[in-house]
């Protein structure tokens, strides 16, 4: 195995939002930077890939984030969604770093979309990335490489060991094997949700059912590195963000358009066709986010979505169509349900008549199948304000630190909102870059 | 691809991306497709015409290959975009001609060396050409006016009428039930949009011309190219009317508004499609579409060739190969205008068209309870 002799100041391991931030952060002051991403080229860029937009505390107007929308506004939604025991004052402090988050991307090249342009809505709190995740992602690998960040693809770090002089020793697989001396590490490879096994492991067999939503080099095995290495945990590695996606997509990276979000206009049922559904039925933002855990809770972790032509017309339109018949017994045949039972089902659906809700008056019927799509986990590793991973037992590791959704749960013990991954993501993949370059300067 | 497919790829993608729409804001094809359930074939026409091919949406795409979606917009559409031209094309028989590009070439090829030879023969003989002396009237003293103007005027009426008819049939396909209020009060803004190539401007800073970096070259190409043919119709009418109204016969001196107007257009022409063939040249393959670039290489040679003829007879005019040249550089012109209407040219009025609607859509929704009622995924 080669060993570089020379240590590079920062070695960022992963390459999504956090760590092409912390990166470029870190040699905007001055570090010699070297950056790992374990996929290839084609798929960099981690989970941002599938994310629009980012949410961004500012005072006043901006060509694309119209009105205002301040720290303690950000601060208390917060609050909201995520369980008590949150760390607030790291929080506050990430929160009030979002204020120049936009200038700071646009001046690396990223594009933002103004409102008036496409169809995006008029968003306070969030401002959209012009062509998605994405874009910015190409973006910023461009100044990256620019300014001299040296990048690998294809390098996955799977050893992480301690130097005599503090530094680190990272063993990296891939083309070719090898290990990078660094004085500081800075780790950003996303958190635990894309490893089967480690899923099964804190969800039981049903987690073989779900569609990880995210990309399949994001599996927390560095994350687990940082643990076997002393870290503390945050979070609970059995909550999570997960929401009822289309059957059919694939089981890694389906992203946003296998999302179902027709549910409130049909009905639900699971496969032995009875009758599935949540308490209220709300057409708001977020009611897919609690399908997701009801149809994890169905019998094999599948459910199906019933819709006739004006339910379907009603709904955003979807990336795979849906399953369609001519009458409801040739759509369970096709679903492969049981023909008399769900005609009970829907007889009774169309008697209830509640609310705001059509019956389905059919034919032609169509048909989504679902299974729960996990977006992201509320676990991993614990740091200070400076991104410093903290001990177990007890203080903080100088040299190594941690950005992105791998300490997300330092903040989001539950729920989510809109646009907080990538903010997260940047914010604090700045601090951590800005902090490893000054402790490498010495 | 075979027709259907080319539809259904086109379908299968635009799905995708109607549910996505995370690339909204790069060009109109997006907003077209805002809550968007079904695809019949004339609106999939209007939208690949409505695409202006600037890749950006295949570098921004979260789906594209490797991944198993496998999107790549910018082909599909270009795929469709030629199948539309072979549907629409009148005369129909010409339409093999966008089905197997090549074929277009060949028949420019033909119908020029056609007409050298027709030129040739009713010159009387072919060795005289080689005699003839500059001055006033030489130009007819090599080719005698009435078989001049008899095959460039039956050439350019035969473009004239089979791209306005297959102009006519794509519009009457895609035209938007919209009030005729909104299409006139359009008009404008469409012509706005088509003059200045605003979206080749990808709202700053530029397109994908070549690979992943951004760029106003095809652009700026553009340009030049187009407002070199405006120049050179402009310095053909003038021709006309020194001619036929002030009854002075060609050839003109450089002082003059014919060659004047002529010589900055040809120079426009030179550089602009070479400037786009060098684009062509160096462009990743991956968003392209074989076919479509096939067109446009022939399509772009097409017009150096005329253009580069014409400067090769203006400069040497004065000499004993005047007469050779004035016989190549007619022929190439009306080989040009005998291929016109099976070329990337229907390019022009079919993507006027497309802009046309997308501005009429526009004005009819402009105003109306829900126009921007088309949600957008995020999370
Ligand atoms: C479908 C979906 C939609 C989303 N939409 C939005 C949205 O609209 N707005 C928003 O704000 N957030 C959104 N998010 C959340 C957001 O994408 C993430 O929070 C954010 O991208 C996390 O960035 P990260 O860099 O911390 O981690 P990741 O994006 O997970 O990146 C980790 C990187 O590290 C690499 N890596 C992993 N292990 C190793 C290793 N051992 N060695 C080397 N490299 C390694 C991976 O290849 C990857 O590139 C969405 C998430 C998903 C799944
Ligand atoms: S990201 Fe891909 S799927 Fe989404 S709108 Fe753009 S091209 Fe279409
Ligand atoms: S290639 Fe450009 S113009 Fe065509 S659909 Fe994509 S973004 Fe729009």
């Amino acid at each position: 195995m080669p060993a570089t002799a020379d240590p590079w100041d920062v070695l960022v391991i992963g390459g999504g939002l956090a760590g092409l931030c912390a990166a470029i952060s870190a040699r905007k002051l001055g570090a010699s930077v070297r950056l790992i991403e374990s996929a290839p080229s084609e798929s960099r860029g981690g989970n941002a890939r599938h994310a629009r937009n980012f949410r961004a505390a500012h005072g006043a107007p901006a060509w694309h984030s119209p009105g205002v929308y301040t720290a303690d506004e950000f601060l208390s939604e917060l609050r909201k969604a995520s369980a008590p025991q949150f760390d607030e004052g790291l929080a506050q402090e990430l929160i009030a770093d979002t204020t120049g988050l936009a200038s700071w991307l646009m001046d690396c090249g990223v594009r933002l979309q103004d409102p008036r342009v496409g169809v995006v809505p008029f968003s306070r709190r969030t401002a959209f990335l012009l062509g998605g995740g994405k874009a910015m992602l190409n973006a910023l690998y461009q100044t990256a490489a620019g300014i001299g960040v040296v990048v690998g693809y294809g390098a996955e770090a799977v050893g992480l060991a301690d130097r005599p002089d503090g530094g680190w020793s990272v063993e990296v697989a891939g083309a070719e094997r090898q290990r990078i001396a660094a004085r500081c590490v800075v780790v950003a490879a996303g958190g635990p949700g894309a490893d089967p096994e480690w899923l099964r492991a804190h969800f039981g067999p049903a987690a073989d059912g779900y569609s990880i939503r995210g990309c399949a080099y994001s599996n927390g095995h560095a994350m687990q590195m940082l643990i076997e290495a002393g870290a503390r945990t945050v979070g609970d590695p059995t909550t999570c963000h997960i929401v009822a996606v289309d059957a059919r997509g694939p089981r890694f990276d389906g992203g946003i358009v296998t999302r179902i979000t027709a549910i409130p206009y049909g009905l639900v049922v699971d496969r032995d066709a009875a009758r599935v559904d949540i308490e209220s039925h709300d057409v708001g933002r977020t009611h897919y986010a609690r399908w997701g855990p009801r149809i994890a809770r169905c019998p094999g972790g599948v459910a199906f979505l019933i819709l006739d032509a004006g339910a379907l017309e009603r709904a955003a339109p979807t990336a795979l169509p849906a399953i369609s018949a001519d009458t409801i017994a040739a759509l369970a045949g096709t679903l492969g349900l049981d023909a008399d039972a769900l005609a009970r089902a829907l007889e009774a659906f169309n008697a209830e008549r509640s609310g705001r809700r059509h019956p389905l008056s059919g034919p032609p019927f169509f048909a989504f199948p679902m299974r729960p799509g996990l977006t992201f986990v509320h676990y991993g590793v614990a740091v200070d304000e400076r991104m410093r991973v903290r001990r177990r037992d007890g203080g903080t590791v100088a040299t190594l630190f941690a950005a992105g959704m791998i300490m997300a749960a330092n903040i989001l013990r539950s729920g989510y909102l809109a646009g907080l991954g990538l903010a997260l993501a940047a914010v604090s993949g700045r601090r951590a870059g800005e902090a490893a370059a000054r402790h490498a300067a010495g | 691809m075979p027709p259907d497919s080319a539809a259904s790829e086109a379908e299968r993608v635009l799905r995708i991306c109607s549910a996505c729409m995370y690339c909204d804001g790069l060009c109109p094809v997006f907003p077209a497709l805002a809550g968007r359930h079904a695809y019949p074939a004339n609106d999939l026409n209007y939208l690949a015409n409505l695409c202006h091919n600037c890749r950006g949406c295949w570098y921004a795409c979260q789906y594209a290959p490797p991944h198993p979606f496998a999107v790549n917009l910018p082909t599909a559409l270009a795929a469709l975009r030629r199948e539309s031209y072979a549907e629409t094309v009148w005369p129909r028989l010409l339409g093999r001609a966008f089905r197997r590009p090549a074929l277009g070439a060949v028949l420019i090829v033909a119908a020029a060396l056609a007409a050298m030879i027709a030129i040739v023969a009713a010159s009387g003989s072919p060795a005289a050409l080689w005699r003839v002396r500059a001055g006033p009237g030489s130009f007819y003293a090599a080719v005698p006016w009435s078989v001049m103007a008899g095959l460039a005027g039956v050439s350019i009426a035969w473009a004239i009428v089979s791209m306005a008819a297959s102009t006519w049939r794509f519009w009457r396909a895609i035209a938007p039930k919209v009030p005729g209020r909104a299409l006139w009060l359009a008009a404008g803004p469409a012509l706005r949009d088509i003059v200045t190539l605003r979206h080749l401007g990808g709202g700053g800073p530029g397109c994908n011309d070549e690979d992943i970096r951004f760029s106003k070259r095809r652009r700026l190409f553009h340009h030049l190219m187009a407002g070199g043919v405006a120049l050179d119709v402009a310095a053909t009418l003038a021709a006309a009317a020194c001619q036929d109204v002030f009854s002075w016969p060609p050839p003109y001196p450089l002082a003059s508004l014919p060659v004047g107007l002529g010589a900055v257009g040809g120079v426009g022409v030179v550089v602009g499609a070479a400037g786009l063939l060098a684009l062509e040249a160096r462009a990743d393959r991956a968003p392209s579409e074989r076919g479509e670039s096939v067109l446009n290489v022939a399509f772009l040679v097409a017009l150096e060739v005329v253009a580069l003829s014409g400067f090769a007879l203006f400069a040497l005019r004065d000499t004993a190969v005047m007469g050779p040249l004035l016989v190549v550089h007619i022929g190439t012109v009306v080989g040009l205008f005998v291929g016109l209407p099976a070329m990337k040219s229907l390019h022009a009025p079919f993507r006027a068209a497309a802009l046309l609607r997308a501005a009429a859509e526009q004005k009819a929704s402009e105003g109306k309870e829900g126009a921007r009622a088309a949600r957008v995924l995020s999370e």
